[in-house]
């Protein structure tokens, strides 16, 4: 058995932001297949334009179109791809100097073995399909094709040209200038237990609650802890409670919410089972809402054993046990 | 200024640690080796700051479960960093300068191995035109490597070199997690990893955590009797745009390295998670062939994140403390291909004890 119990857990968000008006300029151009530089105070052609200049820290405002054909200035051979980038075979990363620009812009360039890149290669942007105004409007660089660079050279029309827009397209209907990205942001971890989380979940696999002692302060940890709060000591021991308790405080829920697995109104509540001196925070079922009050005695409603995992859940909630209210100096430290 | 002197280190690094990401479980032990060394409790300790990210960990709030270590009743004077060690000692530097506390304990923590660390250092980029193409950290020190080797800077056997020696140094260093040199032939015939890196041309991923202790004048002296003294501390940043910067220099290295005396330095300990990155490093600190680089192995062979900057002054300060040097300097890095770059003087003088 290992030290420790785990599990893989996900963390993903739409990462959304409103680009401003100097990034906005260059995602609107890729949009549009044009591709944007800005202009430095030190005369430096810069792609994607930095949104300030680095001597005077003006805004920049100082745009020019550069091609979409230029040379690699330095390459890496990306062999095992991680999530998202832009292929998921073997590539390479690399600094491509835009025709037109004076510093280089960071870019995949689809090529199938490092033999196939080097630095001053000539490369051309390849264009997604779909452009909506994203760094992956640009879906890579490509090597530029020698017929390509022969007859039309750079910013020539050669297959370094997207699909023209809609000659027709008048004034009214283009497109607004883009002002916002979204990028999914999704990261895959394994989750561990700590050793003392590890034995809470393993006695819920079993049907059993276990909390430990600080062996300074002697309080009781339910669940336990790798350190106990107030004094920095792991807690120890194995003790095991009934899965009686006291209803120390509690809320109504009322308001729905993302993700929200039972119907409102339901009750929240702090239950400050019996021999820890932590409440545990769980459902109150089997009464209405509004007969749940402080020092109402309740006991653990566990599900079916067959339903039973390595989770708190396995306690479908708590219900009244019928039994007098505790007293309020029982609970009244946990308040 | 106020005379502050690093007289305590304690460090834990892995390959894979088992246990929860917010370390606390790594966490006691080293506050205790803290204790230890000190003489102190919790009690004496004016003042916390701790080094971490969520992003590591993969939940949130993990710096404040990580205060349990602590334990904060009654209540602690406690911040917190999403930098490196290094800088959170930082922090607490500026906290004992202000004259509020004369002692501080600094920790960071970081399980690497959660997630898939290459790729989570995404995140640190431009959220616009980077991040979306997820630029892994090896890539981007790829690119960089490749540079200085395209200008002649630097080539395949030099980098080899600093891996040789880092891993033979590494067999002497408990905490090291990647250690065994060869010879530079034998490196240079191992394959290819990300061309122009080799596999040992980057640091392994690595769990740890580490702490380190800070105290003011008479206060240091009553933990050590060499108490290393910081007598420079400094810290720069380039631009974030990759595209903007000569990769193969690091002008934020060289204006902290103007900023402190590094005349007379015996060792340094240099944050270098590629070696490249070292021969960079060594170039903007214009340290000389007689100054001894990494003697601990350096970050190219175990750099737990969050802690893997502060562990070169934890070793720095252990060599001031056993009198083998007079005086080092140790040296911190953060964002992408040494963006951020801290310098810390360690010595066994004050400048004013003569």
């Amino acid at each position: 058995m290992s030290r420790t119990l785990s599990a893989p857990v996900t963390v993903a968000f739409d990462y959304t932001r409103s680009t401003g008006p100097v990034l906005g300029r260059f995602l609107t151009g890729l949009r549009d297949g044009v591709l944007v530089a800005g202009r430095t105070s030190a005369g430096e052609v810069v792609v994607p334009p930095l949104e300030y200049d680095p001597v005077t820290h003006q805004q920049t405002t100082d745009f020019v179109e550069v091609a979409p054909v230029g040379t690699v200035t330095s390459w890496t051979w990306v062999p095992e791809p991680v999530a998202a980038q832009p292929f998921d075979r073997p590539f390479a990363f690399a600094l491509v100097t835009l025709d037109g620009a004076t510093k280089p812009m960071f870019h995949a360039v689809d090529v199938a073995s490092p033999s196939e890149i080097s630095t001053g290669m000539r490369v051309q942007v390849r264009w997604a399909d779909e452009r909506v105004g994203h760094i992956n409007d640009i879906a890579c660089f490509e090597p530029v094709a020698e017929l390509d660079e022969v007859e039309s050279g750079a910013g020539g029309p050669g297959r370094a040209r997207p699909q023209p827009r809609d000659e027709a397209a008048t004034e009214q209907s283009r497109p607004e200038p883009v002002t916002g990205v979204i990028t999914p942001v999704s990261l895959d971890y394994v989750y561990a237990a700590s050793p003392e989380e590890s034995t809470f979940y393993r006695g819920l696999d079993e049907g059993r609650i276990l909390g430990q002692r600080c062996p300074t302060c002697d309080k009781v940890y339910v669940p336990p802890r790798s350190a106990c709060p107030s004094d920095g000591t792991p807690t120890e021991g194995e003790i095991e409670l009934s899965g009686l308790g006291t209803i120390t405080t509690f809320c109504i829920v009322n308001v729905p919410f993302l993700g929200q697995k039972i119907t409102p109104p339901y009750v929240s509540a702090y239950v400050l089972l019996d021999g820890a001196d932590i409440a545990l925070l769980h459902l109150i079922l089997g009464v209405p809402a509004d007969e749940v009050r402080m020092g109402m005695r309740v006991k653990a409603v566990w599900k079916p054993r067959e339903e039973w995992a390595y989770s708190l859940e396995n306690i479908d909630h708590f219900a009244p046990t019928g039994d007098p209210d505790a007293d309020y100096d029982t609970y009244k430290r946990h308040l | 200024m106020r005379d502050v002197a690093v007289v305590g280190f304690a460090q834990r690094q892995m390959p894979d640690f088992d246990g929860s990401p917010t370390c606390v479980e790594m966490l006691v032990p080293i506050l205790a080796e803290i204790y230890e060394q000190t003489g102190w409790t919790r009690r004496d300790v004016g003042f916390w700051c701790s080094g971490s990210s969520d992003y590591l960990a993969g939940r949130s709030f993990s710096f404040v479960q990580a205060v349990d270590a602590i334990g904060v009743t009654p209540p602690v004077n406690e911040s917190h960093v999403e930098m490196d060690l290094a800088w959170a000692m930082y922090e607490a530097w500026i906290k004992i300068q202000t004259g509020e506390v004369d002692t501080a304990v600094v920790y960071a923590f970081g399980k690497s191995s959660a997630g898939v660390l290459r790729r989570t250092l995404a995140l640190q980029l431009d959220p616009y035109t980077m991040t979306p193409l997820w630029p892994d950290t090896v890539s981007l020190a790829g690119l960089q490597a490749r540079a200085g080797i395209d200008a002649g800077l630097w080539d395949e056997r030099a980098m080899a070199e600093v891996a040789n020696r880092s891993l033979t140094d590494a067999e002497k260093n408990d905490y090291s997690i990647r250690k065994g040199g060869s010879s530079v032939e034998e490196l240079l015939a191992r394959p290819m990893y990300a061309d122009p890196l080799r596999k040992h041309d980057c640091s392994p991923v690595t769990d740890g955590a580490a702490a380190i202790v800070l105290a003011a004048g008479d206060k240091a002296y009553e933990v050590r009797d060499k108490p290393a003294w910081i007598s420079g501390l400094s810290h720069f940043v380039d631009s974030p745009s990759i595209g903007n910067r000569d990769l193969t220099r690091s002008p934020s290295a060289a204006n902290a390295a103007a900023k402190v005396d590094l005349n007379g330095v015996e060792v340094a300990e240099l944050h270098a998670p590629f070696s490249h990155q070292e021969l960079i490093l060594r170039r903007e600190l214009g340290l000389g062939d007689d100054v001894r680089i990494n003697p601990s192995g350096g970050a190219l062979t175990s750099n737990p994140m969050f802690s893997g900057g502060g562990i070169r002054i934890g070793e720095t300060a252990q060599r001031i403390w056993s009198g083998e040097v007079a005086k080092g300097v140790a040296h911190a890095t953060s964002g992408a291909a040494l963006q951020q770059n801290l310098l810390c003087v360690l010595e066994s003088s004050t400048g004013k004890d003569a």
